[in-house]
């Protein structure tokens, strides 16, 4: 229908973040939220290109087994949409191609890394040129981190945030590039989009935890050239309203919607100024 | 042949798991290594051409940003050419054959999709994870540092290998690096008969022990007489049975007339002698559990808000107008010894089907944990066949680590408790909570009815020999020679793929009824559905198997994991194939559910199993016991007060019992499902001990859940009457601590004893059984008072081990979990204190109560004072602090529990990075003269709050009638201050505090 923002949340095979990851998306104002099983595009009965925003959330696909979303990528390369010869990425370069946006969270954004969807550089979504690995503590933490969004960056989820507090939840967040010709394009292109801070200092964090797992440039998240494509190991869909933040009820707050929202709402409304 | 891909981190990349590893080896095992690293194996023992080979290795298998990988060469040679490092040994670790090997499921099944063609089934892959160890260590140490920390050598196998002999061994003929592990034995189907017509006592006893049955005398005489009965006989006849049992009903009987399964001992008739007098309990269950929840649920009339109690696999409650709670806590004790990773992997994961099986299902919302181990610096001999218990608490950690985490779940609320009486059997709780809607495609969606002619059908995982006896081994002792194959290992993804699918098939209508596959396996999920239709015909031949050679009772009785059986009507059979099929779910129609009143199994068309539903679930004669209660007398302390009790409160901040324990909570998932409100840790810093969990099950409504906990394994010493209500109590006044609303709690027992039954091996059985009774008395009395119906509970009662000829039992334990509710969310409070000038109340009343508790434990007393809950008082207390906070007057609110007012205080000051003055005779008390008494006394019911100055003449009104008093201050001079005769009696900077309070368990 036109005139609808139309988000898609996917789930299966061990994504968990699925549901509020889709209230995120209600909250910030989308006018279809639908929650949809791999499955269900696999077999032909919803195509991702219906949709104007793709919602890839967090957790375990296939158990992290192997690797941090490195099975979920090689199903995303190589299974096909049925009685096509389609392969579900051809799907996602379509959408990629058709102008719709992304945002992928914690698992969501090792799938894009490891798909190559991210950094996309020179355009090229599937080539793997940077990785999220094992923290260098060695741990699965959950804590909350302060990260501060790039003014200069492209990217239109973090239009107008500063600095902004949300959860972190992985065992395998540390950005790494394949080498330092890559980081320096990353960098030069404004794709680094948040950043681990000290939230002291209001400088990039080196040291744990407040660059809780060693990243590279203390990079949280990092956008394609168009900007439209985001990644990111903090969890904004975990703060979607004040009660979410660990110190609320030592704080005043402006209002009851959390500041996870913003980034939704960036989409969202991008759609409805750009794409619709 | 089998090729071997290996992949390593880039060799400038830090290895964190090999450094994590290194750090363990040197701190635990105190061996002299210099370096670890690791390298990940697959063993592809498939038909695949190189180039396929080639890109698996490129592709699923590696990263090429942050990994190398090497195809049928060793690694570690590259490794070491590469950073001019020589390694001293390699060590493996994988899987003996026929564990669940998770990431090697998950490798095949990218192979698949990689090669497009399904893998045979005498096809496989299998990992490994290679130890590449620098360090001057000799073959004992190198075997040391394998089996006391790589591998468990129960269900992984292992290659210790000197470096130099790497690359001869790894190219040899029958390479150890080259074994395939996959399941060979095949032996023949084999249906055993036991003629028990003709045994005398003798050999019905040896019977039973040699088949693992763990059924007494009386219960193995009951099973002969039956088939003495003519009428039996004559059916078993029709179906080709004589007047012997198959092994398949023998193991079917056993499982279902557990301790595990059937509660003998809580539904036992009891002769109970007291000081006071004689007398009889008939079912301890009936009299006091059920017994309490029935008198409160009649009590509260139209008000009940308890939907299903003590009949499925959790309780459920209603939670508002939309959603319900159902709610289970289970135990993992025996297992988890074992193999204390696959034990509580199991654990969560099996918890996790309990409220998913109940109804018609539920969402899971949250997950619960409580640990008892032996202390984690324990330094003294251990017995033969234990693991250390910092060995067992980081087993146990991680696999509720990756069992919470990977299946989306949040960890919301534990506790973990050290006392050496746990060496021999931790306990290890896990709880789950799920949110089910009032109703499903127009059912109430709390019951559930399998019907007739309903096809009977198995979902998930496949059967092995996992967990074969897991039922009947739990109902008995540790012992050395406890079978291996009770040992499962979870797989949190095909659970989460299950669930998944389950509860689109649950919206869609498909199914009439569901239960999970946990103890016992299908004798027990379809024998107990078949109980809602009234019979059953299960072919065991129609079961998948993950290997062949399954015998038909093992394939009965295996409690190999991720397995829900549903009975799904015949008309919506072939839709709900379809949705399994798509959705990535193997599910596979066993039988049918019939009303023919019999438990009927059928291998190759020919009958294995043919008995009576009523004998099979109500056949098990009651047993008959005896009590007697004693009270015990401990040795009356006796010391001088100490002069520095700033020394005494930092040393209790430091028992294990008290000090943070960030390090575990960091680790798991607290906030997945965003409805977190009040977390785990919180205060100024994010590290402060949260006294309960608030979440929101609807983000769309304000109303919270409020998860909370009690356990007070210590006054189990004294008297197990005052152990009860100190958990209760604990588990409420948490709850309270939070906003939670006094009216509308529900509770959930879990008892975990020491085997109560007198015998040769257990000469102190009636002071045990004795103990239970006044437990159980505990629980009614103070669930009744307060209200609260227990929904569903579990007890484990042979928590005792013998191990080398030494006997150890456990403390009597009982976990009370708590559900409440708060109206509105943004009303939850927290235990750190706010803002300087704040005012610091004490609310209830100090007595000389410092029996079994944290101080005199320190110096190695137990003492006789025990604190006792003031029932009527706390209630009283409760009801009128709750309505307080509800209307937003409270700033802070922390209970007083281990270590008392002291640590209470303590916590509450450094969590809010805030200081305290505090004037000790204002503190409202009773009899206690002397103040180490005061700040340590573990006296119940009472909380320390603070409030704005503005709210004072408010809170004052609102306490009124309850014993309470003003004590002081809230300062932002950053040191606790405390006096008495107005004199500073304490004075500690509460950086000291929080670094005593932080530094045990900080790893």
């Amino acid at each position: 229908m036109a005139g609808k923002v139309k988000a898609i949340v996917t789930t299966g095979y061990g994504t968990n973040c699925e549901r509020e990851m889709a209230h995120a998306c209600v909250v910030a104002g989308a006018d279809q939220v639908d929650i949809v099983h791999l499955s269900d595009i696999l077999d032909g009965s919803v195509s991702i290109t219906d949709y104007h925003f793709l919602n890839l959330p967090g957790g375990f696909l296939d158990g992290d087994n192997m690797g941090a979303a490195q099975a979920g990528a090689h199903r995303l390369r190589h299974a096909r949409i049925a009685g096509t010869s389609q392969r579900l990425m051809d799907q996602v370069l379509q959408f990629v191609d058709q102008g719709g946006l992304i945002l992928g969270v914690c698992n969501g954004f090792q799938l894009m890394v490891k798909t190559g969807l991210l950094p996309g550089l020179d355009r090229d979504y599937e080539s793997r040129v940077v990785s999220l690995t094992y923290n260098d503590s060695g741990r699965f933490e959950d804590r909350w981190v302060t990260c501060r969004a790039n003014s200069s960056s492209p990217c239109i989820f973090t239009r107008g945030i500063d600095t902004i507090e949300l959860p972190i939840r992985h065992g395998e967040g540390k950005f790494i590039g394949m080498d330092q010709d890559i980081i320096q394009k990353i960098e030069d292109q404004g794709l680094i989009t948040l950043q681990y801070t000290d939230a002291d200092t209001g400088k990039p964090a080196m040291a744990y935890p407040a660059n809780p797992n060693g990243s590279e440039l203390a990079i949280a998240g990092i956008c394609d050239p168009t900007g439209r494509l985001m990644g990111l190991m903090p969890h904004p869909e975990a703060y979607h309203h004040f009660t979410n933040h660990p110190q609320w009820t030592r704080k005043s707050f402006p209002g009851e919607e959390g500041a996870g929202i913003a980034m939704f709402r960036n989409a969202v409304d991008y759609i409805r100024e750009n794409v619709l | 042949m089998a090729h071997r891909i290996e992949v390593s981190l880039k060799p400038n990349l830090k290895d964190a798991l090999g450094l994590k590893t290194l750090k363990r080896a040197r701190e635990d095992l105190g061996l002299d290594i210099a370096d670890i690293r690791t390298i990940k194996t697959y063993l592809i023992d498939a038909d695949i051409s190189m180039e396929q080979l080639k890109a698996a290795a490129r592709g699923p298998c590696s990263d090429p940003v942050t990994q190398q990988f090497s195809i049928d060469s060793p690694m570690a040679l590259q490794l070491a050419r590469e950073t001019g490092k020589g390694w001293d040994w390699i060590i493996e670790v994988g899987f003996r054959p026929g564990v669940t090997d998770n990431e090697g499921k998950t490798a095949r099944e990218a192979l698949e999709l990689l090669i497009e063609r399904r893998l045979h089934e005498d096809e496989g892959v299998y990992t490994a994870t290679l130890y590449l160890v620098q360090g001057d260590i000799d073959q004992p140490q190198a075997e040391r540092l394998t089996t006391g920390l790589l591998a468990n050598e129960l269900i992984q196998r292992t290659v210790i290998c000197p470096f130099e002999k790497l690359e001869s061994m790894f190219s040899s003929q029958g390479s150890p690096f080259y074994f395939v592990p996959r399941v060979r034995e095949k032996s023949a189907i084999e249906i055993l008969e036991f003629d028990l017509s003709a045994m005398d006592d003798d050999q019905l006893l040896a019977l039973s022990r040699e088949r693992v049955l763990v059924l007494n005398l009386n219960e193995m005489k009951c099973l002969q007489d039956h088939l003495k009965r003519q009428e039996i006989l004559r059916e078993r006849q029709a179906v080709g049975l004589g007047s012997s049992y198959t092994d398949c009903e023998l193991e079917a009987l056993a499982q279902t007339w557990s301790e595990h399964c059937k509660h003998k001992i809580f539904n036992a008739r009891i002769s109970y002698t007291t000081p006071e007098g004689k007398r009889e309990i008939n079912s301890l269950f009936d009299t006091y559990i059920k017994g309490a929840t029935s008198s409160i649920r009649k009590e509260l009339g139209d008000d009940d808000w308890c939907l299903s109690v003590f009949k499925d696999n959790a309780g459920v409650v209603r939670f508002n107008d939309e959603l319900n709670i159902a709610f289970k806590v289970e135990t993992h004790n025996s297992p988890s010894a074992l193999d204390p990773y696959g034990g509580a992997l199991t654990g969560i994961v099996g918890v996790n089907r309990d409220p998913f099986g109940t109804g018609l299902g539920a969402r899971l919302v949250f997950n619960t944990d409580v640990f008892c181990f032996g202390p984690p610096d324990y330094d003294k001999p251990l017995p033969k066949g234990l693991l250390h218990p910092k060995r067992i608490f980081e087993g146990v950690r991680e696999g509720v680590e990756h069992g919470g985490n990977q299946s989306g779940i949040p960890t919301v609320n534990g506790s973990i408790l050290f006392d050496e009486r746990y060496l021999g059997k931790p306990l290890v709780f896990c709880g789950t909570g799920g949110v089910m809607p009032n109703e499903i495609n127009g059912r109430p969606a709390w019951e559930k009815k399998a019907m007739p002619g309903d096809a009977i059908v198995m979902c998930g995982g496949r059967i092995g020999k996992d967990g074969i006896h897991g039922a009947t081994f739990s109902s008995e002792e540790l012992h050395e020679g406890s079978p291996a194959t009770a040992v499962q290992i979870g797989d949190p993804i095909t659970q989460k793929k299950m669930t998944d699918f389950l509860l689109r098939a649950r919206d869609m209508g498909l199914y009439n009824s569901i239960t999970d596959n946990g103890a016992g396996g299908l004798s027990s999920s379809v024998g107990e559905m078949a109980l809602e239709s009234g019979g059953f015909e299960l072919h065991l031949d129609r079961a998948p198997l993950k290997y062949e050679g399954l015998q038909p009772w093992e394939i009965l009785v295996s409690e190999a994991q991720e397995r829900m059986t549903v009975a799904v009507p015949q008309d919506k059979l072939a839709q709900f194939m379809e949705l399994s099929k798509k959705m990535g779910v193997e599910s596979t129609v066993l039988g049918t559910f019939t009303d023919s009143g019999k438990y009927h199994c059928v291998y190759d068309g020919k009958t294995v199993a043919y008995l009576d539903m009523d004998f099979v679930h109500d056949g098990v004669p009651q047993l008959e016991l005896e009590a007697v209660w004693q009270p015990p007398e401990f040795e009356e302390p006796s010391f001088q007060q100490p002069n520095d009790l700033g020394s005494e409160l930092q040393r209790l901040l430091s028992c294990f019992d008290v000090c943070s324990k960030e390090y575990v909570v960091r680790q798991y998932d607290h906030e997945v499902q965003g409805g977190s409100v009040v977390k785990p840790l919180t205060g100024a810093m994010n590290d402060g001990p949260s006294d309960a969990a608030v979440l929101r099950p609807d983000l769309d409504r304000y109303e919270g859940l409020v998860i909370s906990h009690g356990i007070y394994p210590r006054y189990s010493d004294i008297d197990t009457y005052h152990m009860v209500c100190a958990a209760v109590d604990e588990a409420v006044r948490n709850a309270i601590s939070v906003g939670a609303a006094f009216h509308g709690m529900s509770g959930l027992d879990n008892f975990c004893w020491c085997d109560p039954v007198q015998s040769e091996k257990t000469p102190d059985g009636h002071y045990k059984l004795a103990q239970l009774i006044r437990a159980n008395e505990a629980i009614y009395d103070i669930c009744t008072a307060y209200r609260i119906p227990c929904i569903s509970g579990k007890d484990s009662m042979k928590n005792d081990a013998t191990i080398g000829g030494v006997k150890i039992s456990i403390p009597p334990t009982l976990l009370f979990s708590l559900i409440s509710r708060i109206d509105d969310i943004r009303h939850a409070v927290t235990m750190d204190v706010k803002r300087p000038g704040d005012l610091v109340y004490v609310v209830g009343t100090t007595h000389p109560e410092l029996g079994a508790s944290e101080y005199l434990r320190a110096r190695g007393f137990i003492g006789n004072s025990i604190p006792r809950v003031r029932i009527e008082e706390a209630a009283e207390r409760y009801r009128r602090l709750s309505q307080a906070m509800a209307k937003g007057l409270v700033a802070s609110c922390h209970d007083c529990s281990d270590g008392g007012l002291g640590v209470c205080l303590a916590e509450k000051a450094f969590s809010g990075n805030l200081g305290m003055s505090i004037d000790l005779d204002a503190v409202p008390s009773e009899g206690v003269d002397r103040l180490d008494t005061l700040l340590f006394s573990e006296s119940q019911s009472r909380f320390v709050i603070t409030v704005t100055p503005e709210h004072k003449d408010t809170i004052e009104q609102g306490l009124s009638g309850t014993s309470f008093a003003l004590v002081g201050e809230v300062t932002s001079q950053p040191e606790i201050s405390m006096t008495a005769n107005g004199r500073i009696i304490l004075r500690e900077s509460i950086q000291d505090l929080k670094e005593a309070w932080q530094k045990p368990l900080r790893w």
